[in-house]
């Protein structure tokens, strides 16, 4: 009776085990899938396009059968540029303030405030940029009534902060004590402090932040598509129309018929699969180095 | 530099001259420059989100016609108990063998890696995916259940991680006491283990709520655009963050689109007090 109870126990244990495998195991087999069946189903329109003409080719016609993201490409581009560079400046310098400047009680509501920010759902940024930034740039006489890359920018950069503020807060709270001691005792000021010595310190944490922003800004869509204007060609202004790469999958493939125009979209996906895989295993390589050290 | 010089010309540091060598007001004024700088730049963040938040509501709040909203919130509550029912079950199962039974192996690794990967494939590729593999493939049709199944693969991650991370605060001493009173692996982590990591779990699992409510991109692929009551799961409709995307979209009646904003909006601000208070409470 006992032998019987204890192989029942083990064999639970086995079985449960295996579960808990086989739940391990579903992320690794979901990103493999979705890769691999993005991959499938846009290999066979390399044989309509190829892949250098898809990838430079200025003009988007799909009833001509005609299919070159270069103008999204350019889009994505700069909208995330533009977005960094406003996040990164804004994220660090808040950072900053909430970390090292603000006493504590001040610093949580902030901290709060920011935790807000990241959980606003996306279609509500897109939705306030329609309604409030696009009239505003509308004023300054832009040639697509304010949907412009301008908008898509703003938009962004207000998006990504709560990642490149939360990645930057962690990394600077992680300097050790005995650094700061240092510089102070050396004479150095506040400033100083932060700027020479704690930014320095805290520089892997916050690239990898700002790599995170960037990936998130490379793969919104639905922001972008509400400000963006959405027309498939190359920006000549910053006031200009734009479409960016994840708005050109939207915006057609609900109603893309299968064939030549269907792939071509995953054919898209492919390229933004790769770019956004190409940063995280690139971020994944910056925190590894960071753990090392 | 250029401010430096520009203040020197100016003749402000005139009168202060004489003292420069021992309060070196030179500095004083870079240092008041960069704090005004950092100020603002943390004014811009904090004000962005009041104007946000002030906006919508002051548009909205007089707006909100719930009857009309019915069908948007039924569809919402159907996306989340699909999306979190699957996601739920097999990311704390995930948490638990990555946290309970890893030996540091190369399963781990690689189990570490696919969910990290999975975490940064953007919402539009799951929607793309879904479309092509649930709708199409398996012939589903643009339904609630498709949609379910795409949002349960995209926050995944999500639970993983914060169920992970809840595991790791649960002391070694616990399960060290509960094996020794004789209790097997299993019982010590569902009777022992799992109770203690709840807050955290929980977190997690509100963080993936108010993702799958938020999300746009992957369900207009996957579910549709329907605008009615859903029968079932295999019926189209469109969850409230859709259906604020398509009021924007056509832009035929903004007052509606603001009152959707203004509902999902709330429900958001409610998670976060919700999530905020049970963090509160562990730290207690």
């Amino acid at each position: 009776m006992e032998n019987k109870s204890i192989n029942i126990t083990t064999v639970m244990e086995k079985i449960m085990k295996g579960v808990f495998w086989g739940c391990a195991a579903i992320s690794i087999v979901a990103v493999l899938f979705i890769g691999g069946f993005i991959l499938f189903n846009a290999l066979p329109f390399f044989s309509h396009t190829s892949l250098w003409s898809f990838l430079t080719g200025k003009n988007w016609i799909p009833s001509g059968e005609i299919f070159g993201i270069y103008p999204m490409l350019v889009a994505s581009f700069f909208a995330t540029l533009g977005a960094v560079v406003i996040g990164v400046v804004v994220g660090i310098s808040t950072a900053i303030v909430i970390t090292s400047i603000l006493p504590p009680a001040i610093s949580s509501v902030i901290s709060k405030i920011v935790d807000l920010l990241a959980g606003i759902p996306s279609v509500i940024y897109g939705f306030f940029g329609l309604m409030v930034i696009v009239p505003i740039i509308k004023l300054t006489g832009a040639p697509s009534g304010g949907l412009s890359l301008l908008a898509v920018i703003i938009i962004l950069s207000f998006m990504i902060l709560p990642t490149i503020i939360r990645m930057t807060e962690v990394s600077l709270k992680a300097i050790p004590k005995e650094y700061k001691e240092g510089a102070y005792a050396l004479g150095a000021t506040r400033l100083q402090y932060i700027f020479k010595v704690q930014l320095r310190a805290a520089k892997s944490g916050i690239i990898a932040g700002v790599m995170l922003a960037i990936g998130r800004a490379l793969g919104e869509t639905m922001a972008v598509m509400l400000v963006a204007g959405n027309s498939p060609v190359v920006p000549n202004s910053i006031l200009s129309s734009v479409r960016t790469v994840t708005a050109n999958i939207a915006m057609e493939m609900s109603y893309a018929p299968a064939g030549p125009h269907q792939q071509a979209l995953f054919a898209t996906g492919l390229v933004l699969f790769i770019i956004i895989m190409a940063i995280n295993i690139g971020m994944q390589l910056i925190v590894k180095r960071m753990e090392r050290n | 530099m250029d401010n430096e010089t520009a203040i020197k010309n100016s003749g402000i540091l005139k009168y202060s001259q004489p003292e420069q060598k021992l309060t070196t007001p030179k500095t004083n004024y870079k240092e008041k420059l960069i704090y005004g700088f950092l100020g603002l730049c943390t004014t811009i963040t904090v004000g962005f989100l009041f104007w946000l938040i002030g906006y919508i509501l002051y548009r909205g709040l007089g707006h909100i016609n719930f009857t009309a909203l019915i069908p948007p919130i039924l569809t919402t509550i159907y996306m989340v108990g699909i999306g979190l029912g699957l996601s739920v079950p097999i990311g704390i199962g995930a948490a638990i063998y990555i946290n309970e039974y890893s030996l540091n192996g190369k399963f781990i690794k690689l189990v570490r890696w696919g969910t990290e990967c999975l975490a940064a494939v953007p919402s539009i590729l799951f929607g793309l995916f879904g479309m092509m593999f649930f709708v199409t493939t398996l012939k589903m049709s643009w339904c609630i259940l498709a949609g379910g199944l795409t949002v349960a693969l995209m926050v995944l991650p999500t639970v993983v991680k914060t169920t992970e991370e809840a595991l790791k605060t649960v002391p070694v001493s616990y399960r060290e006491a509960s094996l020794a009173l004789g209790a097997t692996k299993i019982s010590t982590i569902v009777k022992v283990v799992l109770p203690s990591a709840i807050p955290g779990i929980l977190t997690g699992v509100i963080l993936s709520t108010g993702r799958i409510i938020g999300e746009t991109a992957a369900i207009f692929l996957t579910a549709g655009t329907v605008f009615g009551i859903p029968d079932n799961v295999m019926s189209s409709g469109r969850t409230l963050a859709v259906h604020l995307y398509m009021l924007a979209k056509e832009g035929l009646s903004f007052e509606e689109a603001y009152g959707a904003a203004v509902l999902l909006l709330g429900i958001i601000l409610c998670l976060n007090f919700i999530s905020y208070t049970i963090a509160k409470k562990m730290t207690k």
